[in-house]
């Protein structure tokens, strides 16, 4: 059953490669079809692992065995796999039926869903793989789709440029990783995930160095995927990929991946505090400069890009305090009102032809109502509105471990993004659905809303209402922190949370905005902090400069010279056979002389 | 029935083959392609015969190789000098390569050539069986002769098929320069040939050009480091490694595509093989003592052609330095000196030889559309070459190292050995994972990505182009997803190998 989860969507993906010429009802039967019983599927997994909690695996094959490196394509499922198995089939499927919806009509349909389905298939790999390097196939091959789907407007060159950036700074992040993987291996003599923790523990001491320098490599591949410090930049330019897309990948599941990791390999981290405390200080870091950087975005996705990777950063935050079981309840409840948020942004740019800037939409709360209150109970659960939110329960989960660890300054972080978060989704909420309506709008839609449209919209909300009150089986995987609740604290939270959304109605809400000019710091935070320029001015330039000067093979050059010498000489000595009687007599002579001369000398 | 006698077959066929295309070609065009392509698939099956009936886990050796089969029969007996074949693991995948990519480049100019047909095919098949000859010769006069009869072949397939630059430099300047540098080395090689036989004949009072028996020369290390540098020299030209690797793009970019997935698919290995064979094996101490350096001309190898290969505008010399990028690894996973790397080589070999063939036949079937190699003038071909945008996405998507087909497990296997023994420049080498998405990434986005350009009214594949390309993508994702039996096959081959370089052997 559980080879079943990733079959099913893998046989989608390979039956839409391969048949072309399908009608797109019956692309959209394949594709949603596929990951809708992966989804069943999970379901029963869920009911079986509920009345026996017992951690299985089921060998597929032996990828290759060399010298003491044993691969096995293996799926391992427990309660943190299977969490997150619910998340992937479960938003996954909402996401195709919302995407069948969106994507109605565009020439590219079947591939997107091959695209999408082989997504999925990948992610479920990475989570399931028992041996790190099928978590490192599946790691790669959620990348290669991220890329794909991006880029899946490829005729605009932005979008691909948008896609490599996407592709290549996770690689880079990847590569980490890999080193870490070499690093592992020889440290330890295996891969396997299970195998590596209990080595790990009985070999290296609390403090290794290897063990730092091992957690370190893994959390660089993390911060690659998870669009975390400093690898972050790729995440807003992501957004040039169409909606469910974002959705799906760059909001519920492959960003999370790098959470996912550190919960898994936790044992190695707790083995360094070195280690564990970057984790922390990544997320504290992330969360605050995306926050920020959202504040002043004027397109809709990205200011949804910037948040998720806010959120990403709670999510970091939680791991560095070791509240592990945390960190995956936001992702789980993350899943929900982002999937959520990022569809109902989809149904806004739908509605208004593609229009992203949200100064050029305004009132839109009377023409889209589904999509007002989407975004209403999206932002709710995102700005932790209190009790009736799922994102309260998990963020004052976080907050309330980071408070218990004694991280003064995280919770302080933490609290501080947590203002930013409610300022800057409701400022969202108030330009695009409050005020005078704006822009070039026109009546009619291009697309007539549909059941596929609004099924996973109302499941979502539902889910982003009542989500904080799903136990996840997770628990029993990782280590349970129960940190004291203090009263005085909650309060605080939930009065700082609600500040930020009274903030942004005193701000924005009031009267009617227009795009601001944003100088100075603001203009900065826009581009989000000026990485990009940093990067592409430390980095791009000069390697591509090089290859410019280099173009043509500098090394190349001595056998060009040896060629031109040889061909020299060669002139030279035709030079001297003239055909003139006297020209070989004077020569004859002023050689003789020499040999004469050299001989007396000598 | 002693297999061993089938070991010349090998080679025969295709030689026979040669002579009947050239000969053939007054009954008409036809003639020639059904030959050479029957000759290859004969060469297949027998190949395929062999390999079901091999022992490969018969003898682990110790020192001495293990060769499934040999055939032997003097021929100067005066200098101990006979023809001489064995056959191993490592050998039998590198001829099933030589064999399977003869196949392609048969197919692949099938309306690519249409002038002299019946020589271009003679060319072509006695190169490879020249290939063929060196994957099997245990003897070294034999060897080197084969070694050349190589060469000429390729020469005039480069220089009389080859595409004429505009402006730029032509077929015969690629020819003569991949001759001068081939014939150059070789001759450094065949001076370190004849240096050994001098000094073994010098201990043992016996002239011999065998193999076998001069592994047990006895030669001073200082002897052993210059020999071993003469065959490392050879080798590396053809590899080829760093300073001496620029024959390649230009031999690359003027080949007609036949040539260049000769080139690139088998020509190449037959670097990497001799390396193996005779440098790592003949003189394992020096190799040893050598071993840092070839592994640091290897990184270097991988970031300078990646380097360089983002700067190309020929789409064709683009991926000639991405073979150089490629062609690093190997090095640095030979000279790691342990078994995950030596098997890392092997299927990178086997991986690379596949992946940039099929690139190659790609460039060929554009410049047959198209006639222009230059990026420029590409783009947004995706749209009207779905299959051709499939093939080319899904073998650059190969030669970037995407798990799940045969380059990642190569080169995985590589950096996995080779971290063992030199963490640091290990981790420099990884970092080529990186370049080498932007450039497989860069190719994507400039001929099948973007707005289209003037050419994009392109046919797409044709049937017979389908069919080489789905076979050599199963292949491929076989090798990425099970590539425990070729690791099986060439496990005996390469365990003699590590024993020899770690100085167990003595």
């Amino acid at each position: 059953m559980l080879f079943g989860v990733i079959a099913a969507p893998l046989c989608g993906a390979l039956l839409l490669f391969a048949l072309r010429g399908l009608s797109q009802a019956a692309v959209m039967r394949i594709g949603v079809g596929s990951i809708s019983i992966a989804a069943i599927l999970t379901a029963l997994l869920t009911h079986g692992y509920l009345l026996k909690p017992q951690a299985t695996t089921v060998w597929l094959w032996n990828w290759f065995t060399v010298d003491g490196l044993q691969v096995g394509l293996a799926l391992y499922l427990d309660g943190l796999s299977l969490t997150m198995l619910g998340v992937i089939t479960g938003v996954g499927a909402l996401i195709h039926l919302y995407a069948a919806w969106y994507m109605q009509g565009d020439p590219g349909y079947r591939r997107f869903f091959a695209y999408m389905n082989l997504f999925v298939a990948a992610m479920l790999l990475l989570v399931l793989g028992d041996n790190l390097l099928s978590l490192y196939f599946g790691w790669e091959a959620v990348g290669l789709c991220s890329y794909l789907l991006i880029g899946f407007w490829h005729h605009d060159p932005a979008n691909g440029h948008a896609a490599r950036k996407a592709f290549i700074t996770t690689r880079v992040g990847d590569t980490l990783m890999a080193i870490g993987l070499f690093l592992l291996f020889r440290e330890l003599g295996s891969l396997e995930i299970q195998t590596v923790l209990a080595r790990a523990q009985e070999q290296w001491p609390q403090g290794h160095e290897l063990a730092t320098a091992c957690a370190l490599l893994l959390l660089g591949g993390a911060v690659g995927k998870s669009a975390q410090l400093p690898l972050q930049t790729w995440l807003p330019d992501a957004m040039a990929g169409p909606t469910p897309v974002s959705a799906l990948i760059h909001a519920a599941t492959m960003v999370t991946a790098g959470v996912y990791l550190i919960a898994r390999m936790h044992g190695l981290f707790e083995l360094s505090p070195l280690a564990l405390s970057t984790v922390g200080w990544v997320g504290a870091a992330s969360l605050l400069l995306a926050s920020g950087a959202a504040l002043f975005q004027r397109d809709i996705k990205r200011i949804l890009a910037y948040s998720t990777m806010s959120q990403i950063g709670y999510m970091f935050l939680a791991l560095g305090a070791g509240a592990y079981s945390a960190a995956i309840f936001h992702l789980m409840t993350h899943a929900f009102f982002k999937a959520l948020l990022f569809m109902a942004a989809g149904s806004v740019i739908l509605a208004l032809h593609h229009e992203q800037d949200i100064f050029r939409m305004g009132g839109l709360r009377k023409r889209l109502p589904l999509a007002f209150w989407s975004f209403l109970i999206g932002s709710a659960a995102l700005s932790a509105l209190p009790f009736v939110s799922a994102g309260f329960y998990s963020k004052d989960a976080i907050l309330f471990a980071v408070w218990a660890q004694d991280h003064p300054l995280w919770w302080g972080i933490g609290v501080s993004g947590a203002l930013l978060t409610g300022l800057y989704s409701f400022r969202l909420i108030f330009i695009v659905f409050f005020g005078p309506a704006r822009g070039s709008q026109t009546s009619e839609r291009p697309h007539p809303s549909s059941l596929a449209e609004r099924i996973p919209l109302l499941v979502l909300m539902l889910l982003s209402i009542i989500g904080g009150f799903i136990s996840i089986p997770a628990l029993d995987v990782l280590p349970t922190l129960d940190p004291p609740h203090p009263l005085g604290i909650l309060l605080l939270q939930i009065a700082v949370g609600l500040g930020g959304i009274a903030l942004a109605w005193y701000r924005f809400g009031r009267r009617p905005q227009h795009a601001p000019e944003l100088v100075g710091w603001r203009r900065l935070a826009a581009s989000g902090w000026g990485f990009d320029v940093l990067y592409e001015h430390l980095l791009q330039r000069p390697w591509l400069t090089l290859a410019r000067i280099n173009r043509a093979d500098l090394l190349d050059a001595p056998y060009t010279l040896l060629a031109a010498l040889t061909r020299a000489g060669h002139r030279l000595i035709i030079r001297s056979q003239t055909g003139h009687l006297r020209w070989y007599v004077r020569a004859l002579a002023c050689g003789l002389i020499l040999l004469c001369g050299s001989a007396l000398w000598i | 029935m002693d297999l061993g006698l089938w070991l010349p077959v090998l080679v025969l066929i295709p030689m026979a083959g040669g002579a009947m295309c050239w000969w053939t070609e007054r009954f008409g065009l036809g003639w020639p392609r059904w030959i050479a392509a029957f000759c290859f698939g004969l060469d297949l099956i027998l190949l395929l015969f062999l390999w079901a009936q091999a022992d490969l886990h018969g003898g682990i050796s110790h020192g001495e190789p293990v060769f499934l089969w040999e055939f032997e029969r003097p021929w100067i007996p005066r200098f101990g000098i006979s023809l001489h074949l064995g056959l191993d693991g490592l050998g039998l995948l590198l001829i099933g390569l030589t064999v399977v990519l003869g196949l392609v480049a048969v197919l692949c100019s099938w309306r690519e050539i249409q002038q002299h047909v019946g020589f271009f095919h003679m060319n072509l098949l006695w190169n490879l069986a020249g290939v063929i000859g060196v994957f099997l010769a245990l003897d070294l006069f034999l060897f080197f002769l084969l070694w050349e009869w190589m060469l000429v072949p390729m020469y005039f397939l480069i220089a009389l098929w080859g595409h004429e630059n505009p402006g730029g430099r032509g077929r015969v300047y690629a020819a003569t320069k991949f001759f001068i540098f081939t014939q150059a080395s070789g001759l450094i090689m065949l001076c370190a040939i004849l240096a050994l036989v001098f000094l073994h004949h010098q201990s043992s009072g016996l002239w011999s050009f065998n193999y076998i028996d001069l592994l047990q020369a006895e030669l001073s290390a200082q002897a052993q480091y210059w020999l071993m540098l003469g065959f490392f020299v050879a080798f590396a030209v053809k590899l080829p490694a760093l300073p001496f690797h620029s024959w390649l793009p230009d031999a690359h970019s003027q080949a007609p595509t036949a040539g260049s997935v000769d080139l690139a698919g088998v020509l190449l290995k037959t670097g990497a093989f001799g390396l193996m064979r005779f440098s790592i094996t003949l003189f394992p101490e020096a190799s040893a003592q050598f071993a840092s350096t070839a592994m640091l001309i290897g990184v270097a190898g991988i970031l300078y052609g990646a380097c360089l290969a983002l700067a190309q505008t020929d789409i064709k010399r683009f991926v000639a330095y991405t073979s150089i990028s490629h062609m690093g690894f190997i090095l640095l996973g030979l000279y790691a000196g342990n078994l995950m790397a030596m098997q890392g080589v092997v299927i990178q070999m086997l991986a690379h030889g596949i992946s940039t063939g099929a690139l190659f036949v790609l460039c060929g079937a554009l410049y047959e559309r198209i006639h222009t190699r230059e990026f420029s003038r590409m783009g947004g071909l995706a749209k009207a070459a779905p299959k051709f945008a499939t093939a080319l996405m899904f073998f650059s998507l190969a030669s970037l190292g995407l798990p799940g087909m045969g380059n990642f497990i190569g080169e995985i296997l590589i950096l996995f050995g080779a971290f063992q023994v030199a963490p640091l420049l290990t981790a420099l080498a990884a970092s080529g994972m990186i370049v080498g998405a932007v450039y497989a990434l860069l190719l994507i986005q400039r001929s099948l990505h973007g707005p289209p350009g003037d050419l994009a009214n392109m046919q797409d594949l044709v049937p017979r182009e389908q069919g080489m390309m789905l076979a050599l993508m199963a292949l491929l994702l076989g090798m990425g997803l099970y590539p425990q039996p070729l690791l099986d096959t060439a496990h005996t081959t390469l365990q003699g190998l590590v024993y020899s370089f770690s100085g167990g052997g003595g």
